[in-house]
């Protein structure tokens, strides 16, 4: 036997070597596999793929100054950041607002510096009604026009706009901004508001999280222990919220939870509070996180049931009969073999949070608001290259966690159903 | 199967059809869309035969960025905020809308003469004058000792209870400035300083625990009747509708009002551009308006729709006084300022939102 294989190569009976004709079969099962994933593959490319990667290129990309004012722009390209503005500077900046005056574009490229620094769209607006009566010498026709042109930080804002790629909307999505000789500074205190939101939102999801945790666990394991008929009811009413439209149930606590509502009533009758004393358990962070909670705790309670039911119940009994605690065993025995349907619940109901928006829109009233509402704020502002910034810095940190969930836990250990 | 296969797809195909031929109005939905789906959408489907419909959104001007870059307009005709009109022409959003081709007034003098100053735009025509005012639950203040100018809405000890704002830095600086005793003409001056915003957040300051913020016009009406707050801020026709159709006890205070035009605009690449036109075209004649402020207590922006006396339509109430135009409403009013929020609308956001985080 050994010498035949040294000899010469195995075939098949029709005479061909045998790993030519192996090949030959899976090549056709991997076409075939290949085939059938294919519809996916060019859903999610088209669907997912090619608009975060159009998102993530919005966030670093802006040419409505640039691609409006060329001169002044090449201007900018050949002279070194801190250069003050001479003749020619003003000289392309006249010739430019000439074609936006004609191209009617001057909103767009103010609307780009703006961006870097407020105030400035109205100069652009308001030169580019003069800009025929612009004449040599530039500087002071310009300066006739508004004195603002003699500002350093207009011309720190145009040179910034100046290049299509940018990282102006990184800087602002981080609280930082530019100054007027080109370095770059923290906003003022009380301008500071996306670190905090972000740190913010990655708490009250991880808060929501471990609510849900503590909340869904005795019900999974309730649904995993009954007999199958009560565990089937039991079933239905986790699934019908589930079903239900998010606006209807969010709406719902909205009944539920305001002054006037359901809740008060009943703690006001009861005697437990007064009238003044009316419970604030809605338009605040408090309402944000009760009906976040319920909005998401079905994804927390099925992973989990569908780890549980599959767990001997002979093993806690084992246990419980080589002289454990029933603590001890559900800590060193019950409690590690859930650890796949807590890991895939917690990050499913983590990454789901940290990307809400209506909830916390409709509920949050002023302290309960989440980073994406800020995303929903700037789309809705049509200022799109912040709020893709913003999208990727949340994309980033669900990425981060993700990838440190898979060092310390292990993604191979998830079990969604 | 197969049937049934055929059917869905004959019935979708159908319903594209016909959306791709209707003529889409996007409006504010509520009391104030109703408003102009009974002057505007269902007269014009009738006198024309173009299908015609109404569609609801909080803000008419957010999604027109949206669809214009994405080439795919399903709306023909918004009904955006003025400085929205002006920010979205120029950014090149909108189509021009030709003046000279609006319909003279009832009167015959030319639309460039008879619509009020700056009710025409590059890109938009005026459906009205509204205002953003505020109002209370007349059942929670004895009549004698109501709130009666802007100041009383920061007056927490006199007039306890929560308050309604809309969630958003315009109308609401303002507002806080007037009430803090800022003149209506110093107050876009005194906001333009780093000392006049300070100065009217300080002001929102005063009440920032007892504020339930809202973001839909809908909304005010709705906290009010719920008793979730005892006053809010809110545009003039929603009160007026929910108080005089409705019979809620509900009392406009006009002190510190701010009014602006609301305007027509056609996106860019409307589907039914033509139609769009003749749209705006009809909804901005002297009846068009006229028949909006016979629904809606919003003032018509044309001389010629005010020169008779308009009648709401349950046809005894007079629209003169509940008008944001009236002599009387107008004595603490500001214009709000375009020029003001194109320019500053992102940065006083940005401030406000960073204001409503913080504790």
């Amino acid at each position: 036997m050994a010498d035949l294989t040294a000899a010469a190569p195995l075939t098949t009976a029709d005479g061909r070597p045998l790993k030519e004709a192996l090949a030959r079969a899976q090549r056709r099962a991997k076409t075939r596999a290949f085939l059938l994933v294919a519809p996916l593959l060019l859903f999610v490319i088209v669907s997912f793929v090619i608009p975060i990667a159009q998102m993530l290129h919005r966030s670093v990309y802006h040419d409505g100054f640039s691609a409006n004012a060329p001169a002044v722009s090449a201007w900018f390209a050949a002279n070194p950041p801190g250069t003050p503005p001479d003749e020619a500077a003003f000289a392309a900046l006249a010739e430019d607002f000439r074609a936006m005056k004609a191209a009617k574009t001057a909103g767009e490229a103010g609307t780009r510096v703006n961006y870097t620094l407020p105030e400035s769209r109205s100069l652009f607006t308001k030169t580019a009604r003069d800009a025929d009566r612009l004449a040599p010498p530039y500087r002071d026709a310009f300066l006739a026009v508004d004195p603002k042109w003699a500002d350093p930080e207009v011309w720190q804002a145009m040179r910034s706009s100046s290049s299509a790629y940018t990282s102006d909307f990184y800087l602002s999505a981080t609280d930082f901004r530019h100054t007027a000789d080109g370095g770059i500074e923290r906003v003022e205190p009380r301008q500071r508001i996306y670190v905090y939101l972000y740190i913010k939102t990655f708490v009250l999801s991880g808060v929501i999280t471990l609510l849900c945790l503590i909340l869904a666990f005795p019900v999974a394991h309730l649904l995993a222990t009954l007999p199958m008929a009560k565990a089937n009811l039991l079933m239905i009413l986790v699934l019908l919220p589930f079903w239900t439209s998010l606006l209807v149930r969010t709406t719902s606590w909205m009944v539920l939870l305001q002054g006037q509502g359901v809740v008060n009533e009943t703690l006001l009758s009861l005697g437990l509070i007064t009238d003044s004393g009316r419970l604030r358990l809605i338009n605040n962070q408090t309402g944000t996180i009760i009906v976040m909670t319920h909005v998401l705790l079905p994804f927390m309670i099925l992973p989990l049931y569908s780890v549980m039911r599959v767990i001997p119940p002979s093993y806690v009994r084992a246990a419980r009969s080589l002289g454990a605690s029933s603590w001890t065993a559900f800590r060193r025995v019950y409690l590690p073999l859930t650890l796949p349907g807590i890991g895939a619940g917690a990050l499913l109901v983590f990454i789901l949070a940290v990307g809400y928006y209506i909830t916390p829109a409709l509920v949050g009233g002023a302290d309960g608001q989440l980073f994406s509402n800020m995303i929903q704020f700037h789309m809705s502002k049509s200022n799109w290259s912040l709020a893709a910034a913003l999208s990727a810095m949340l994309l980033a940190g669900v990425l981060l966690l993700y990838w440190l969930y898979d060092r310390l836990i292990g993604i191979d250990n998830l079990k969604l159903g | 199967m197969k049937k049934i296969l055929i059917l869905t797809t004959a019935l979708t195909g159908w319903a594209a059809a016909a959306s791709a031929g209707d003529l889409t109005v996007m409006s504010w939905g509520g009391a104030y869309g109703a408003a102009q789906t009974e002057a505007h959408v269902k007269p014009f489907a009738a006198k024309t035969g173009i299908p015609t419909v109404m569609v609801d959104s909080d803000n008419p001007a957010a999604p027109i960025k949206a669809m214009v870059e994405a080439n795919n307009v399903t709306v023909d005709v918004a009904s955006v905020e003025y400085a929205d009109a002006i920010r979205l022409c120029d950014e090149g959003l909108l189509e021009p809308i030709d003046a000279s081709t609006l319909p003279p007034g009832s009167d015959g003098t030319p639309a460039t003469e008879d619509f009020l100053p700056g009710a025409i735009t590059d890109c938009g025509v005026s459906t009205d004058i509204w205002a953003t005012v505020y109002a209370y639950d007349t059942t929670k203040f004895p009549a004698d000792a109501a709130p009666k100018t802007a100041a009383d809405f920061f007056d927490l000890e006199k007039f306890p209870g929560k308050r309604g704002l809309r969630k958003g830095a315009k109308a609401v600086l303002e507002f806080a400035l007037l009430a803090d005793g800022v003149a209506p003409a110093d107050v876009y001056a005194t906001l333009s300083t780093p000392e006049g915003v300070d100065r009217a957040f300080a002001k929102l300051d005063t009440i920032k625990k007892d504020v339930v913020w809202w973001e839909a016009g809908a909304q005010p009406p709705q906290l009010l009747a719920d008793g979730e707050v005892v006053m809010s801020t809110a545009y003039n026709g929603r009160i007026f509708n929910a108080a005089v159709a409705e019979g809620k006890p509900f009392q406009i205070v006009w002190d510190g009002q701010i009014y602006e035009n609301e305007m027509y605009v056609v996106p860019k690449g409307a589907p039914n551009k033509d139609q769009a036109m003749e749209f705006i075209r009809f909804a901005t004649s002297t009846d068009g308006l006229r028949a909006q402020a016979q629904n809606i207590s919003y003032g018509p922006a044309r001389r010629s729709a005010l020169k008779e006396e308009l009648i709401f339509k349950d046809g005894k109430t007079v629209m003169g006084p509940h008008l944001p135009t009236a002599p009387e409403n107008m004595k603490n009013a500001l214009e709000s300022s375009w020029e003001f929020w194109v320019d500053r609308d992102a940065e006083l956001n940005e401030r406000f939102n960073a204001w409503l985080a913080a504790n």
